[in-house]
């Protein structure tokens, strides 16, 4: 039974007729309407697609349904509610991308995010090098630099 | 040599004389959830002009026509209005310029391409010039309303005053009478010196709704009884469908989801009820393709035959003094060949497209660098009229030249829409996407130079053998020459040169074939400045040559070109510090390109390890595009451009065998990462009298810079890209 919570909604996704074998990607797509999170490469190597599952940053084109039975889901739709416990805030890490202007076209930005409040969570104050080890996101516009500037200004603050 | 494309007044204002108060010209929001969101209410709004609409309650509208893309340009455009406008900045809202008003009401907005880096330079004329009109207006209306010269009045935070009587009024309260006016024939523009808000960076406006994930993309619309597609386009271009197995076929059409298989010739769809779903049906077709006669090229086949295009004269794009003489009795001759590969676009976004044809009208919702392109492609695969075509553009996630000049995601959507008679949303792989761009051309030069006794160069001669681009889009500017057809773009960098040299010949070998290729961020810019620039850094080494002496020595005019060139070298070797050595085993390279009306110099400083591993420390890039509307996009566009550029010289192949392309995804077309990202200094340096672009030109000098950089530290030229193919490696 593949019953979880997304955005502390629950979903029951076998009662939804939605298939185990389906990457949580689509389900989130094209059966939850939730088109925040995005399809880049399908095979784990972009991360734009990156969600929370049970506090892990996952790659939801490679996580099937089936394995989400159980878990609590936090998608970027869900971001703001989940750290401030109300749905009107940005975060102190989507602040800081606009406060940067981090997101060019934006494409990546949701997965580009959810991997940042990872990283943050894990680790408040991050070197260089964990950024780098931990935000291996594809950004075709290379907004890398303030990427890397943005998480020092919220590390900072921390 | 800036060329500003600049309309009459009538041209641009046409519209204004027909404007009446409450008039929402034809906009209408779709009532899909994903769509033009940021689009403001034009309800009760008085039309100034085609680009300005003001309602009672002072809320200035203004129109955006172009593509955003990540640029800025839904930021950048409308300042460009706001400056002359003097309207509240803080208040401005955004409204879509639609395709279908722009074609009803005869180019409305001039054009909605947005490529070339021609959104801000070709339009900042008449979108100022639409704003400095708007505002004459809006202080006559005034001034006639309190019996006023207008002169005595002046405008500012969308207020008019007259201060001998102390007196003001909103733009609101005045803009249904202003709207009325005749529009005068002349406006003056602000001098730069006086602008307030150009040159500046508020915040870009797109920025806000991408940080929550709001749909906004071309992959998130979402009709009323749409379908979705996925594809599977015959691997070998130029091929087609031979047969579906049966068995496979029946099997798909029985899979959870899949309501039809379709046969399309060049390709073959899955319809169903959620993507992944269409895209396991596709993946579950054993499809037989029937090749034609490429099935047998290769990449090596296609790289002899430009080496061989490239060792013989070719067709002539310049020729000034006698290059083949001086290069005979010169001390000193060097000569080398260059390849480039193909590379292909990959914007994060696949190609998508959204079509729903119904009633003779056809609509799509289309991540787009063209409107009218798109619509063009609509309009022909549904055999109706352009007029008949409604587009929403919706966001890009990337452009870098894909989603403009060839539109095949487009015409596919409505050729499926047509057939399965629901709107369908055709989205394709990350796998379709990059084995079917428009790629790059792959490139040989030959390049050949000659120095005087004093280590000056005094003849140059460059061919270069490449695919025309143009040829599929805009033949007419093609060239016949004795030698054979050349096509324009081919020879940049050689044939347009600011560079004093007395004898100099550009030759095009026109290449043709079977890869379809297109406008891949700066174009010839992105692979010609290394022929050239490398080129330059090689044969000054062999006269024991300072890099940054040799190349400012041969811009010592005094004309324009020579000046700004020479000055944006010189800005780029200050901010690299030149003149002082670099640490131990540190080794930097410089290069020069002018390109889309703005000239860019690069320094790139490496360091080399002791395991033979090379460090890109930073990477400084100066631009100069005589004026910046938006000064932090402009310096994102620098930092984009540093990567872009990167990834292509450090690992960007796309190789053809058996007559299709090898690579698939990005574990085979490899992207850099922010732990490979080098340091970044971007410089502005705008010299002012000229408007050029910015998405394009700092890439042309960064790869050149590199190489040169590479052969200052090791001797070796690299003169083959990409560089991990050359077994050069990095930290
Ligand atoms: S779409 Fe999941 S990692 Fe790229
Ligand atoms: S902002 Fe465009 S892909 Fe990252």
């Amino acid at each position: 039974m593949a019953v979880c919570e997304i955005n502390g909604r629950r979903v029951d996704f076998t009662a939804l007729g939605v298939e185990g074998e389906m990457p949580l990607l689509w389900a989130l797509r094209d059966e939850l309407d939730l088109k925040g999170t995005k399809y880049g490469c399908g095979i784990a190597q972009c991360g734009a697609c990156t969600v929370h599952v049970d506090g892990e940053a996952v790659r939801s084109c490679a996580f099937p349904v089936a394995a989400c039975g159980g878990k609590k889901i936090v998608t970027i739709e869900g971001l703001a509610t989940s750290v401030n416990g109300a749905a009107s805030k940005l975060t102190r890490i989507q602040a800081a991308w606009v406060k940067h202007q981090v997101p060019q076209c934006g494409y990546c930005q949701s997965g580009m995010i959810m991997a940042a409040e990872k990283l943050l969570r894990d680790k408040p104050k991050p070197t260089d090098a964990d950024i780098d080890a931990a935000m291996s996101n594809i950004c075709r516009c290379s907004t890398y630099v303030r990427v890397r500037a943005a998480i020092h200004d919220v590390a900072k603050s921390a | 040599m800036m060329k500003h494309h600049t309309l009459s007044r009538r041209e641009f204002l046409q519209s204004g004389a027909a404007a009446t108060a409450g008039l929402a010209v034809g906009f209408h929001l779709p009532t899909s959830q994903a769509q033009v969101a940021k689009s403001a209410s034009m309800a009760g709004s008085a039309e100034i002009n085609a680009w300005i609409h003001i309602t009672p309650d002072n809320r200035v509208i203004l129109k955006f026509a172009r593509s955003e893309m990540g640029q800025g340009a839904s930021t950048a455009l409308p300042m460009l209005i706001a400056e002359e406008l003097e309207c509240d900045w803080s208040k401005v809202e955004l409204s879509e310029a639609m395709y279908s008003e722009h074609i009803k009401r005869n180019r409305l907005y001039v054009t909605t391409a947005t490529g070339g880096s021609r959104g801000t330079r070709d339009s900042q004329s008449y979108l100022r010039t639409a704003g400095a009109t708007a505002r004459v207006m809006l202080i006559e209306a005034a001034a006639k309303q309190w019996g006023v010269a207008a002169g005595e009045c002046s405008a500012a935070n969308s207020m008019i005053t007259h201060a001998a009587s102390g007196r003001s009024a909103t733009f609101g309260s005045v803009a249904v009478a202003a709207s009325q006016l005749k529009a005068p024939e002349k406006v003056a523009l602000k001098e730069p010196k006086q602008w307030k808000l150009l040159g500046t960076a508020p915040p870009r406006v797109d920025i806000p709704d991408k940080v929550i994930g709001k749909p906004m993309y071309g992959i998130d619309v979402v009709r009323p009884n749409m379908v979705h597609a996925a594809i599977a386009q015959c691997p070998v271009f130029r091929g087609k469908l031979k047969s579906i197995d049966a068995t496979s076929l029946a099997a798909v059409k029985k899979m959870k989801g899949v309501s039809d298989v379709l046969e399309m010739g060049e390709y073959v769809a899955v319809i169903g009820n959620n993507w992944w779903r269409c895209h396991q049906g596709i993946k579950a077709l054993k499809l037989e393709w029937d090749v034609g006669a490429n099935g047998n090229v290769s990449s090596a086949s296609i790289k002899k035959y430009l080496q061989d295009g490239a060792s013989k004269p070719a067709g002539v794009a310049k020729t000034v003094g006698d290059f083949d003489t001086v290069y005979a009795a010169a001390p000193i001759i060097h000569e080398a060949e260059y390849y480039a590969p193909y590379l292909d676009h990959a914007p994060l976004e696949p190609m998508n497209c959204t079509a729903e044809v119904k009633d003779g009208m056809v609509t799509i919702w289309v991540p787009t660098q063209s409107a009218e392109g798109s619509a063009a492609a609509a309009a022909r695969a549904a055999g109706v009229a352009p007029d008949k075509v409604e587009v929403f553009r919706q966001q890009l996630g990337g452009g870098f030249g894909r989603r403009g000049g060839f539109q095949d995601f487009t015409r596919q959507a409505v050729e499926l829409a047509m057939k399965v008679g629901k709107p369908v949303k055709l989205l394709w792989s990350r796998e379709e996407d990059i084995q079917h761009g428009h790629y790059r051309p792959a490139t040989v030069a030959r390049v050949q130079g000659a120095l005087d006794k004093d280590g000056k160069l005094v003849a140059l001669m460059g061919r270069v053998a490449v695919q025309s681009i143009l040829e599929r889009v805009r033949p007419e500017a093609l060239k016949k020459t004795p030698q054979g057809t050349l096509d324009p773009q081919g020879t940049v960098s050689f044939d347009d040169s600011a560079y004093a040299i007395a004898n100099l010949r550009a030759e095009h070998f026109y290449a043709t074939t079977h890869v379809p290729v297109g406008f891949w961020r700066a174009v010839a810019h992105a692979q010609n400045p290394v022929f050239r620039e490398c080129f330059l850094d090689e044969i000054a080494a062999k006269a024991k040559r300072d890099p940054y002496a040799f190349r400012r020595e041969m811009l010592m005019g005094t004309d324009d070109t020579s000046r700004r060139e020479r000055g944006i070298l010189d800005a780029v070797a200050k901010a690299a510090d030149w003149s002082k050595p670099l640490p131990i085993n540190q080794f930097r390279g410089i290069a020069l390109q002018d390109s889309y009306g703005s000239h860019a110099a690069s320094v790139v400083e490496i360091e080399k390890r002791a395991d033979g591993k090379l460090k890109i420390k930073r990477v400084i890039i100066a631009v100069d595009p005589g004026h910046v509307a938006h000064a932090d996009a402009a310096r994102a566009q620098i930092e984009g451009c540093v990567i872009y550029g990167l990834t292509a010289a450090l690992y960007g192949e796309i190789t053809i065998k058996d007559g299709r392309v090898e690579q698939s995804n990005f574990n085979d077309y490899r992207m850099m990462k922010i732990g490979e990202t080098p340091e970044v200094v971007a410089v502005l340096a705008p010299s002012g009298g000229f408007w050029g672009g910015m998405g394009e030109p700092p890439m042309a000098p960064l790869a050149p810079a590199l190489l040169n950089a590479i052969f200052a530290a090791t001797g070796v030229m690299h003169r083959s890209l990409p560089l991990s193919r050359e077994g050069v490696t990095f930290a």
